[in-house]
């Protein structure tokens, strides 16, 4: 059995506490009128230019102008308090995609302890504990995620441009899409998807808690069924969760595989997840029968879906930069406009880093190097997702400050506090699955 | 010159990897096992150097990967530049994006197929050679080890039969 070592708790309990203050800082210091939206802006130089072409587009509706907005003074008036809803859902993004990302690691280990027991893999038992304990955040996660969605239906922010009844007053394309894209219908999918998803969860655990006491094989198999089934409920849901969780943030903007492509993200963060926990936890002289090649595997894993992770943001990225539509090609213009550090950035850090660092086979055995690559291939992600939303909420108003860090501390410091708990609730080494042995004695 | 091999056969891959195992311990050195298929962890069972071709690789997938760059920036950029979907091509730097697949291809095909041509070469493999193998049935079903004799025939022999194999000959070789 695991105990919760008493450095990283209180660790986790600081990371939380500084979150929540840096948050605070954040959501205090956000302004509550123009005037107040107005002087901030000057205090930081005048940093928006002809930048936000995405966000002004969406946010210059709301106020009742539309894209072929008249320009003079209605059209400023209509600039400044675009520019105080940039300013006040800073905050509340930078929660967003902190409580997305972290809940995004539980969703993508998820999803490849599906996918193992669906496959009936024979390396991978040893690790089944480790990946329970990473989804128990799930339940936590989900519901922050949740909590959040409701407060943007209930108008705390300007989020989701296309909640706003006056902006869908006045757009077309938003009142066509309103049979799908509305607050209720939104919030019941969320709760179909959080609900599968939980109770798939739940009830894998328990089943693959009492494979461990029972004496013959059928939990193992009903845990097989479940899983292979939960898998097409999981790939739709998955799906249609970043249509509404992100891709709506853009709502005249849409791709057809930007859930493939959320879905690689998610996958990969996850997967260097249960990486780096089963080597911290073998440092901790947890795990013995986890050996080098398993850890190799993992790795392996960390470089195919880092590579695949490319492949897609290429695929999304090519055909838009060539078809060049322009309804399409905005949703780059504000990211090379206004989002060159982080999102070259983030290349660099998903694509070429791994790549070239984990290339070597024999790098792939080698702990610290799996956990610093890790620790990169997170923070790209993390990137990857402030990419994602950034650009829609806040507009060329980005900055990676208190608010930002403070959601990362307090997020991380949450999850780390729950998988860690929740590996202490069973012995790390599953006693009666009938693949054990051939997972003790997997060697590359 | 002609050296004097012995060569022991065996029909398990299992006895032949524990075979390999304790001629090793008894410190006789393995001139090389011949296979119908390639056996698991039987590298490392004869000590054999880990193989570099991965490095080689590696080069001539940058080699594509530089052919491709300045191929495409000859062809489409220097040579006969053309207008494509309102894209100019004026600079390489920013119609990249559309060569991204030709890098790719490229960098896959010169690594994958100079690394095949690398290990024919390596292995001293080519049209018209004749096959070194000393024996038609490591083509179907038997797995043959090869040891150098120096004046220690029936001492091999013995451990030979000791470590199951289904037949043991001496042969000369021509090296």
């Amino acid at each position: 059995m695991y105990t919760f070592s008493n450095k990283l708790r209180i660790g986790s309990f600081i990371a939380m506490g500084l979150g929540v203050i840096f948050l605070a800082i954040g959501f205090l210091s956000a302004p509550s009128t123009v005037e107040e939206a107005k002087a901030m802006v000057a205090v930081h130089d005048d940093g928006h230019g002809g930048g936000h072409a995405e966000a002004a587009e969406s946010h210059g509706e709301e106020q009742g102008h539309g894209a072929e907005a008249s320009h003079g003074e209605e059209h400023d008036s209509s600039h400044d308090t675009h520019l105080l809803h940039q300013l006040q859902n800073r905050p509340w993004s930078a929660l967003y995609v902190a409580a997305f990302f972290f809940f995004m690691i539980a969703l993508g280990v998820f999803a490849f302890y599906a996918i193992q027991r669906a496959a009936q893999a024979g390396w991978s038992p040893l690790l089944f504990r480790v990946m329970e304990g990473i989804t128990a955040y799930l339940i936590p996660g989900g519901i922050i995620v949740f909590v959040i969605l409701l407060l943007s239906t209930l108008h705390m922010n300007h989020m989701f441009v296309w909640m706003d009844a006056d902006t869908v007053a006045h757009d077309e394309l938003l009142q066509g899409k309103a049979g799908y894209l509305n607050p209720t219908f939104f919030l019941i999918r969320a709760a179909i998807f959080l609900g599968g998803w939980i109770f798939y969860r739940q009830y894998s655990r328990k089943l693959s808690l009492a494979q461990d006491e029972s004496d013959d094989n059928s939990n193992f198999v009903k845990n097989f069924r479940w899983s292979a089934a939960f898998l097409v409920f999981y790939l739709i849901s998955e799906s249609m969760m970043s249509w509404d969780w992100i891709m709506s943030l853009d709502p005249h903007w849409f791709s057809t595989l930007f859930g493939w492509y959320v879905f690689a993200s998610m996958f990969v963060s996850g997967i260097t997840v249960i990486a780096m926990v089963t080597v911290y936890l073998k440092s901790k002289g947890y795990l013995e029968d986890v050996n080098n090649s398993h850890i190799h595997d993992l790795a392996k894993f960390m470089f195919g879906i880092s590579i695949f992770w490319t492949y897609l943001w290429f695929s999304q990225f090519m055909l838009i930069w060539y078809a060049d539509i322009p309804e399409e090609v905005t949703y780059y213009i504000a990211r090379f406009q206004d989002y060159k550090l982080p999102f070259f950035g983030m290349l660099v850090m998903n694509f070429v880093f791994p790549l070239l660092v984990l290339m070597n086979s024999d790098y792939k055995r080698v702990n610290w190097f799996v956990i610093m690559t890790g620790i990169v291939v997170l923070f790209g992600h993390y990137l990857d997702i402030f990419n994602m939303v950034m650009p829609a909420t806040v507009g060329d108003q980005w900055y990676i400050g208190l608010p930002e860090i403070g959601g990362i501390l307090f997020f991380g410091g949450l999850f780390v506090f729950w998988v860690f708990t929740a590996l202490t609730k069973a012995p790390l080494q599953p006693k009666r699955n009938p693949f054990i042995e051939e997972s003790r004695h997997f060697h590359y | 010159m002609a050296s004097k091999v012995i060569q022991a056969l065996y029909n398990d891959d299992d006895v032949l990897m524990h075979a390999v195992k304790k001629v090793r311990a008894e410190h006789h050195h393995i001139e090389e096992v011949y296979t119908p298929f390639p056996v698991h962890g039987l590298d490392k069972a004869m000590g054999l150097a880990d193989t570099r071709i991965a490095i080689t690789s590696f080069l001539y997938g940058c080699l594509g990967l530089t052919v491709s760059v300045v191929m495409m920036n000859y062809i489409m950029i220097e040579d006969w530049p053309q207008d494509i979907g309102g894209k100019p091509s004026f600079s390489y730097l920013d119609n990249m994006p559309a060569f991204v697949p030709i890098m790719f291809e490229l960098t896959v095909f010169f690594a994958a197929h100079l690394m095949v041509i690398t290990f024919y070469l390596r292995s001293r493999m080519w049209p018209f050679k004749n096959a070194e193998n000393p024996d038609k049935r490591t083509t179907d079903d038997h797995f043959l080890m090869e040891l150098g004799v120096h004046d220690n025939e029936q001492e091999l022999a013995d451990l030979l039969w000791e470590t199951g194999a289904v037949e043991v000959k001496v042969s000369e070789k021509e090296s």
